[in-house]
């Protein structure tokens, strides 16, 4: 296992626990998108746990805010703060919200929970740090779902215009939204074609391969932002939870729990926290 | 001294002064402004952008922008740059305290003859509910002017509502959260907000020839309120009018309504004259719409003198 890989396999343990603590949703959506989180924390994002502020960053919005679990665990690996923080997600007086939020939170750029917000305020990272002559890289993670909302499509389109080479966009493309399949609510395919035919630069790749999404993210096209279609499973890793809608709302408690943490290589039926 | 008629023009030169001084400003406009936006555009080539007829991405790429050290401006008319994009609004510049500054042309019934999708009547109590936000509405020109650069001094999030019309008075200096008498008087006080304020100015010239003084103070910052001003004076007058370019829901009316119950003040009379709980269904200029609705100098004086009369 690469250190990714490893680091993403924490990333789902907490994300699993979080959930279950919490009594939280949305923890098939944290565990999609662990591996694409993973590779963006290990090395690929130009980040500085210890400053947070620190001009030169490149910037991560996470605009499926309601994964934000994953990117609470990732930061706190990271030292962004204190892993111990992660045990008052959704908790009563918590800043760790359900969906991902600044106020509080070293290392959040930007709250999001309202889906199709997360493009549009990246491409404008992107054109004022390119005005100002950095070489600073935004990345912006969206769902699939989330490209039914208008604005994502307004964004792709200012974007494109203005050939932001800085913006990178990576779908979690699980296909599967709120309610059923992608392809029986809002059809998306072709999908790749949509955003090159917006001016984008558009890959398609494995969303759980780290080599694969590595190679991808350091593809900086000339003149044209890329689009990173990642092709995932939701729920990926608990093999109870891959595929299953329910799982988008559920929190997974007791003998679920225990069978999830398990699949994940823990053993918590004896724990206090079981 | 001052010879910039309309309020927009007035805006864009002070925004022009401002982008020369200081290379972080940004305008972000919504494709509007033709005529009005050529010499800024001409001018300041990297401070400009234009995100298209996509108010939702402006106020996103305004809030990205000014998240990496821009002072953002967006740019719009009516209700364009406020309620279509009013989750931008909230959760991109509000929550993250963004310096954005949102700039409408056409407040109230500027665009009178284009109808209700152009009729800016709800704007004042959408954004004054939002969080941390400063909201402004100037009565003229040099109003304008001089509150764009305090608005820039204090920084985003604000709203300027930028009117058609002008309340017509000598230019005279005005003070971000500071609310202006412009006439005195003990009978009675309306407080007014955006350039309507003429028309508040006329009632009072009328009620005075009836021996009723009309005191006028001209509310230009509807958030954050000036309580200290307007509690003294509806304690002094005890009839309280206010008047407004908007529906009487949750905007300068009721705020004063909140502040004046809150601060325990004896009110005799309580109006708020602005817009019932309709829309229009018939299209005209500023001033016929304003009387249509009760809104003019003349319909203001009426609703004065039959109130005091009655609440004696």
């Amino acid at each position: 296992m690469t250190d990714s890989e490893e680091f993403a396999l924490k990333l789902r343990r907490h994300v699993v626990r979080m959930c279950s603590r919490g009594e939280s949703s949305h923890v098939a959506s944290g565990l999609s998108i662990a591996d694409i989180i993973a590779v963006l924390y290990d090395g690929v994002l130009n980040i500085d746990p210890a400053n947070p502020d620190w001009p030169e960053r490149d910037r991560f919005i996470l605009s499926k805010g309601h994964a934000g679990a994953c990117v609470y665990a990732a930061l706190a690996e990271r030292g962004f703060f204190d892993v111990s923080a992660l045990d008052s997600h959704y908790s009563n007086g918590s800043s760790l919200s359900g969906h991902v939020s600044h106020k509080g939170v070293p290392g959040v750029e930007l709250s999001t929970g309202s889906l199709g917000h997360g493009l549009g305020v990246g491409a404008g990272m992107a054109l004022n740090l390119r005005r100002l002559g950095g070489s600073q890289r935004v990345f912006v993670v969206l769902s699939d779902g989330e490209c039914d909302e208008g604005s994502v499509w307004e964004a792709a389109l200012f974007a494109g215009h203005h050939r932001l080479a800085n913006l990178c966009v990576i779908i979690d493309y699980n296909k599967l939204q709120s309610l059923g399949r992608v392809a029986e609510t809002i059809n998306l395919e072709p999908f790749g074609a949509k955003w090159r035919a917006f001016g984008w630069n558009a890959l398609r790749v494995d969303g759980h391969d780290h080599h694969a999404l590595r190679a991808a993210l350091a593809e900086r096209a000339d003149n044209r932002p890329t689009c990173i279609v990642a092709d995932t499973v939701k729920g990926r890793g608990i093999s109870f939870m891959e595929n299953q809608v329910l799982w988008h709302y559920r929190a997974p408690r007791g003998e679920e729990y225990i069978a999830a943490m398990r699949e994940l290589g823990v053993d918590v039926a004896m724990a206090q926290d079981a | 001294m001052w010879r910039w008629r309309r309020m927009r023009d007035a805006f864009v030169r002070a925004l022009s002064e401002l982008a020369a001084e200081d290379e972080r400003v940004m305008l972000v406009n919504g494709d509007l402004g033709f005529g009005v936006l050529t010499d800024f555009i001409r001018r300041f080539p990297g401070q400009y952008v234009n995100a298209g007829v996509a108010e939702q991405n402006m106020t996103a790429i305004a809030c990205g922008m000014a998240l990496t050290g821009a002072r953002a401006y967006t740019y719009s008319i009516g209700n364009f740059p406020t309620l279509r994009c009013l989750e931008q609004l909230r959760n991109d510049v509000c929550y993250h305290h963004a310096d954005v500054t949102v700039v409408a042309v056409g407040g109230g019934f500027s665009y009178g003859p284009l109808g209700v999708s152009h009729f800016a009547t709800e704007d004042l109590s959408v954004t004054r509910s939002l969080p941390g936000i400063c909201v402004v509405a100037p009565s003229d020109p040099w109003q304008a002017y001089q509150l764009t650069f305090q608005l820039h001094e204090r920084g985003g999030p604000a709203y300027l509502r930028i009117d058609k019309g002008s309340a017509g008075l000598p230019a005279s200096d005005v003070e971000l959260g500071k609310a202006r008498q412009v006439r005195d008087g003990q009978d009675a006080v309306i407080f007014s907000t955006g350039a309507i304020l003429s028309e508040a100015l006329g009632a009072a010239d009328t009620l005075s020839q009836a021996g009723l003084e009309l005191r006028v103070i001209d509310v230009h910052t509807v958030k954050p309120l000036d309580l200290d001003h307007i509690c003294t004076a509806a304690a002094q007058c005890s009839h309280i009018f206010t008047l407004e370019e908007h529906v009487i829901a949750g905007g300068l009316g009721s705020a004063i309504a909140e502040a004046c119950a809150e601060a325990g003040v004896a009110l005799k009379s309580f109006r708020r004259i602005g817009l019932p709980d309709v829309f229009p269904d018939v299209v005209g200029d500023q001033a016929y719409l304003r009387a249509r609705y009760g809104l003019d100098a003349a319909s203001i004086a009426e609703t004065v003198s039959k109130a005091v009369a009655n609440d004696r």
